[in-house]
């Protein structure tokens, strides 16, 4: 039994991780096709960073990802704020629409955003791109700072007015460090959605306009290529970095948010 | 000033960019442009009953119910060997399968056309030993491979995380009421963990069902699936009305889906305990 659980986890890790390791072993193999080894090389990393088409990929996705995680997070705080003040009626209305792009199959978030930019005749290019990334990231930040809301003692902020504090030195001295956790949380959910979307970027960029995904999506479309194995394997050493901070900071957070 | 209106920035924002897009979606379902201006019609919703899209339809709901299968019967034992005595305390196998999930899909669905293809590492092992070459690519078990492959993990870890919150002391009392462990199994650890099966389907099969990059990649654009058929409307032959149409016929589906599956995880969830 021991042994028959050992095999049975060692298979599925075998087939989560072998093409993963495979592309990576790949991307240092000196020969472009995949039947043989040709030596080890670091020729298509030195290719990845020449290339025109990726390295302005590469800005897009990163400039978006910050720019959409900050507004994302700014918006988002705010309005989690003016949620949680809401009455129930309209806390319930708000919450369920804002559900609404977290349900909608990522499919139908970008055409509807694509045919939004068109009907109001907005060339599509890097703002419609952030707008949708800010779109998509919002509930994320959102959801991630109501529950902090929920468990604050309300009666510390009235007390902090009722000693003389101006709204906003209450907020910045007794709410902002008792949602920051959440806020941080939301900030680093909404970069790592932004870098990873590929769908709903798909409909929403313009000419001239590609994040990571789309170039991915064009290269693979016309064949195998060892520099996207190459950017895998950077990708992949990225994720796992940003992966651990993510964890460890739920993990301090008494792990409430499940990583997903 | 009621201290909910600092929320009105984000209810324009959430106006503008959640639900007039998903309106226009339905004027442009309903509506076709004639002579005399738009006019109402329910024509789009017609095309969409022609047979050759109802085979797209029944395509996509058939891979994605393979797909959840083979996620179903791969996870559940995956997440109880990872939920039981010893491994519950080895936390990094769960992350282990939550990993590949944070890489980009485009490049995690793109490794396997570099295993499957005419001359990938598969091929080439297999014909280290004398064997002829297989099609691997472009064909449904390649596109059903390629979405278990990457949805797996929305499967295991639902049901993970059901199982370890399974009071052990109920197991207890069954074993020492004399109950062997099929019993235990069958009486006690699948009713329980139940809410956590239903949440894995919801999300295994509701990306299966609308994915369009994994159908084209691995299936060669030979296995048209309800979201290859939205793409192709409004990147290609420019329809939007049909593309409007058939996107509100896989959000009614989506969202019904939903509600049935999270009232019976409700359900379940008051009921089951006792």
């Amino acid at each position: 039994m021991r042994f028959l659980k050992r095999f049975y986890l060692g298979l599925i890790f075998l087939f989560l991780y072998a093409p993963i390791l495979i592309l990576m072993v790949f991307s240092f193999n000196d020969s472009k096709s995949r039947g043989n080894w040709g030596g080890f090389t670091l020729r298509w990393y030195a290719e990845l960073f020449r290339d025109r088409e990726i390295m302005s990929a590469l800005y897009y996705t990163i400039v978006i990802a910050i720019l959409s995680a900050l507004i994302a997070t700014a918006i988002g705080m705010v309005a989690a704020l003016g949620i949680h003040n809401m009455n129930r009626f309209g806390k319930g209305l708000v919450i369920n629409i804002t559900y609404l792009p977290m349900l909608n199959p990522d499919i139908v978030t970008g055409i509807s955003l694509m045919i939004l930019f068109v009907f109001v005749n907005m060339e599509r290019g890097f703002i419609s791109l952030l707008i949708a990334h800010i779109t998509f990231n919002i509930p994320y930040v959102i959801f991630s700072i109501m529950p902090k809301l929920k468990q604050m003692n309300q009666h510390l902020y009235e007390a902090a007015l009722d000693l003389g504090a101006t709204p906003f030195y209450a907020f910045r001295k007794v709410i902002l460090p008792e949602i920051m956790p959440g806020v941080i949380t939301g900030l680093i959910f909404a970069f790592t959605l932004s870098i990873d979307d590929f769908v709903i970027s798909y409909f929403t960029t313009g000419a001239g306009v590609s994040n990571l995904s789309i170039v991915i999506h064009s290269m693979a479309r016309r064949g195998i290529n060892p520099t996207i194995n190459a950017l895998s394997t950077l990708m992949f050493i990225t994720v796992l970095l940003l992966l651990i901070i993510v964890n460890k900071r739920t993990a301090n957070n008494s792990g409430k948010e499940n990583v997903i | 000033m009621k201290k909910s209106m600092i929320a009105y920035p984000y209810l324009v924002w959430m106006i503008i960019f959640i639900l007039v897009p998903l309106l226009l979606i339905v004027f442009y379902g309903f509506t076709k442009t004639t002579d005399q201006g738009i006019v109402f019609t329910l024509d789009h919703f017609k095309r969409f009953f022609e047979p050759i899209y109802i085979m797209v339809l029944l395509r996509s709901l058939y891979l994605a119910l393979i797909c959840t299968v083979i996620c179903l019967l791969l996870g559940y034992p995956l997440s109880l060997i990872l939920a039981s005595k010893e491994y519950r305390h080895k936390r990094v196998l769960v992350l282990l399968v939550v990993i590949p999930m944070w890489m980009n899909f485009l490049l995690r669905t793109y490794a396997w056309l570099t295993l499957l293809e005419k001359n990938g590492v598969i091929n080439t092992f297999i014909s280290f030993f004398g064997l002829p070459k297989m099609e691997l690519l472009y064909n449904q078990g390649a596109v059903v491979l390629g979405m278990v492959y990457n949805f797996l993990p929305f499967m295991v870890l639902p049901i993970y995380s059901v199982l370890i919150k399974i009071d052990k002391s109920i197991i207890e009392a069954a074993e020492d009421l004399g109950a062997d462990s099929k019993t235990i199994f069958g009486k006690i650890i699948l009713p329980l963990s139940l809410p956590g099966i239903v949440s894995g389907i919801t999300m295994v099969y509701m990306p299966a069902v609308t994915t369009f990059v994994i159908s084209r990649l691995l299936g060669g654009g030979q296995f048209t699936l309800i979201g290859n058929l939205i793409e192709q409307q409004f990147v290609y032959t420019g329809e939007w009305g049909f593309g409007s149409a058939l996107s509100i016929v896989m959000m009614i589906l989506i969202l019904f889906s939903m509600a049935i599956m999270s009232r019976y995880e409700k359900e379940r969830e008051g009921g089951g305990l006792f």
